[in-house]
């Protein structure tokens, strides 16, 4: 019989051992494939040798870029953190799709949130795994380190994770309120927002109609923020404390969305059914 | 006296027009195995579903070991699992990384002696390292069997524990459940359209038809009851009703 010390386990609110699993798990499925763990590494490498010999190239014929050779590819890389937080959130959900496990997942005693938090730290894995490697790259290859940014980077980094998962927690909900048909969001909404999130260019370069739209992002002030840093070696602490409380709005959208989702599928039996 | 295991009352499920359980009631006292038999569309899968809290019924009262498991899920989420052919672990993991996944998710003590234990038991020590996705369906079977046995439930709910699975396999899954409640007493609850299985494991069945309960007993009350020989006459029965069946014997 189920003894008490599993019935008390069971019952607990929160358990660290049930995210651990989860965590443990998504590990295990990493593991056991290496392309995709050489995937995780490949796009953004790719990406930084890109931007890096562009940025060689335009330093030798442009003053603005001389002037903080970095920019370009500290932003390249800062996005690409952005796509892999919300991609990697997304990811660790949708191997569950894949395997259609939903239902033995949540006959057991896991909490929607416990799993949650397994999704986000495996994003912050997946980050780790993909990011990391690119920057310390640059080092040799440039003579660039984006750890030169210290303490501002970890801010930036704070914000886009988080900003990061509220699409990730957003774009799951769809996909547990429409089906795997709604999957390709995963690889495909960040992308609408590149253009608004001014990566590259300052914000003023929009028309003007479009910037409040711009600003209402958190990674438009994280890449202004970026710029100044890098330019006039000020950080913007008012940019930060903005996006922190757009991300903290977004999260709590995102949230909702989820488990709006998450109830709408327990209601219509999708728990059960969703797969390939 | 102890509260049943399953008490289920006026339990109605819809879909927008469509009414896939329509207002049934049954209970299950500890130790018996049960079963929900019916054709497909009965409201088998469905009945199952919401025992398990996996879809929430449009209304009634559903008490697991006393407890009303639309308020307190989790109270009853440790006692019981779960095994059913249409829903898989993940592929690319192998057994003993599930079991151990699994295990950790009931908070299992003694996780690798429990999972050699169960090893040993259903045959499956073999497969421990191979991927869940390589392994025919009689071992999907046998491994689902061990992964719903994990945090030895005192309710084992059971969707067509045999479909899919050769005569052999099918008989060596009954006998072991058989012996799992007698061992320790639990109760079973089954969805199934396996006559035989039903007639050999079960002491109680409530037949479905369109979402309803149509009728009830064990299975020589209801052979009794509709002067058949064996179940699977007395499922035709109601499925077709009694002339179509003398057509057809």
């Amino acid at each position: 019989m189920t003894s008490p010390a599993m019935r008390h386990a069971g019952e607990a609110s929160f358990s660290p051992a049930r995210v651990w699993a989860m965590l443990l798990r998504y590990l295990y499925i990493l593991r056991s494939s290496w392309p995709r763990t050489i995937e995780l590494l490949y796009w953004p490498t790719l990406q930084m040798l890109i931007w890096g010999f562009m940025s060689q190239f335009l330093r030798q014929n442009s003053s603005y870029i001389a002037q903080a050779f970095g920019v370009l590819l500290a932003a390249v890389m800062l996005w690409d953190l952005l796509f892999r937080s919300q991609l990697g959130l997304s990811i660790s959900f949708l191997e569950e799709m894949w395997s259609r496990n939903l239902g033995q997942l949540f006959v057991t005693p896991l909490r929607p949130y416990e799993w949650l938090i397994s999704l986000l730290a495996m994003s912050v894995i997946r980050v780790t795994i993909g990011i990391v490697p690119a920057a310390l790259l640059a080092i040799p290859l440039y003579h660039y380190s984006i750890f030169d940014m210290g303490w501002a980077l970890v801010a930036f980094l704070v914000v886009l994770m988080a900003m990061g998962w509220s699409l990730g927690l957003a774009i799951c909900g769809g996909i547990l309120r429409h089906g795997m048909g709604a999957e390709s969001l995963a690889w495909t909404v960040i992308f609408a927002l590149a253009p608004l999130s001014c990566i590259y260019y300052p914000v003023t370069t929009l028309p003007a109609w479009l910037q409040p739209v711009a600003w209402a992002l958190p990674s438009t002030y994280v890449f202004e923020g970026m710029r100044t840093v890098m330019f006039e070696h000020t950080f913007r602490t008012d940019y930060f404390l903005s996006a922190l409380g757009l991300d903290l709005i977004y999260l709590a959208v995102g949230a909702l969305i989820f488990f709006i989702a998450f109830h709408d599928a327990r209601r219509r039996g999708a728990l059960l059914q969703m797969g390939e | 006296m102890p509260d049943p295991v399953i008490f289920v009352e006026n339990l109605v499920k819809r879909y927008g027009r469509t009414l896939a359980v329509d207002g049934i009631g049954f209970v299950v006292e500890r130790g018996v195995t049960a079963a929900l038999l019916g054709g497909n569309g009965a409201g088998k899968t469905t009945t199952l579903s919401i025992l398990l809290g996996l879809l929430l019924p449009t209304s009634g009262r559903i008490h697991l070991f006393g407890e009303d498991v639309l308020r307190h899920r989790y109270r009853v989420l440790p006692r019981l699992n779960f095994s059913s052919p249409y829903v898989d672990l993940p592929h690319r993991l192998t057994v003993r990384q599930n079991l151990s996944i699994y295990a950790r998710l009931y908070g299992v003590v003694g996780r690798k002696e429990r999972i050699a234990l169960l090893a040993r038991d259903l045959q499956i020590e073999p497969l421990l390292d191979r991927p869940a996705g390589k392994l025919s369906s009689g071992q999907k079977t046998r491994v689902a069997l061990a992964k719903a046995l994990l945090n030895e439930p005192e309710l084992l709910l059971l969707d067509e524990p045999t479909a899919s699975l050769d005569p052999d396999t099918g008989d060596w899954v009954r006998s072991y459940l058989e012996e799992y409640r007698t061992r320790t007493g639990a109760t079973i609850l089954l969805a199934s359209h396996n006559m035989a299985e039903v007639e050999r494991l079960c002491s109680q069945i409530m037949m479905m038809k369109e979402g309803k309960i149509v009728d009830r007993g064990s299975p020589g009350e209801l052979i009794l009851r509709y002067g058949r020989t064996n179940l699977e006459e007395v499922f035709l029965h109601i499925a077709r009703g009694a002339r179509a069946l003398e057509a057809v014997l």
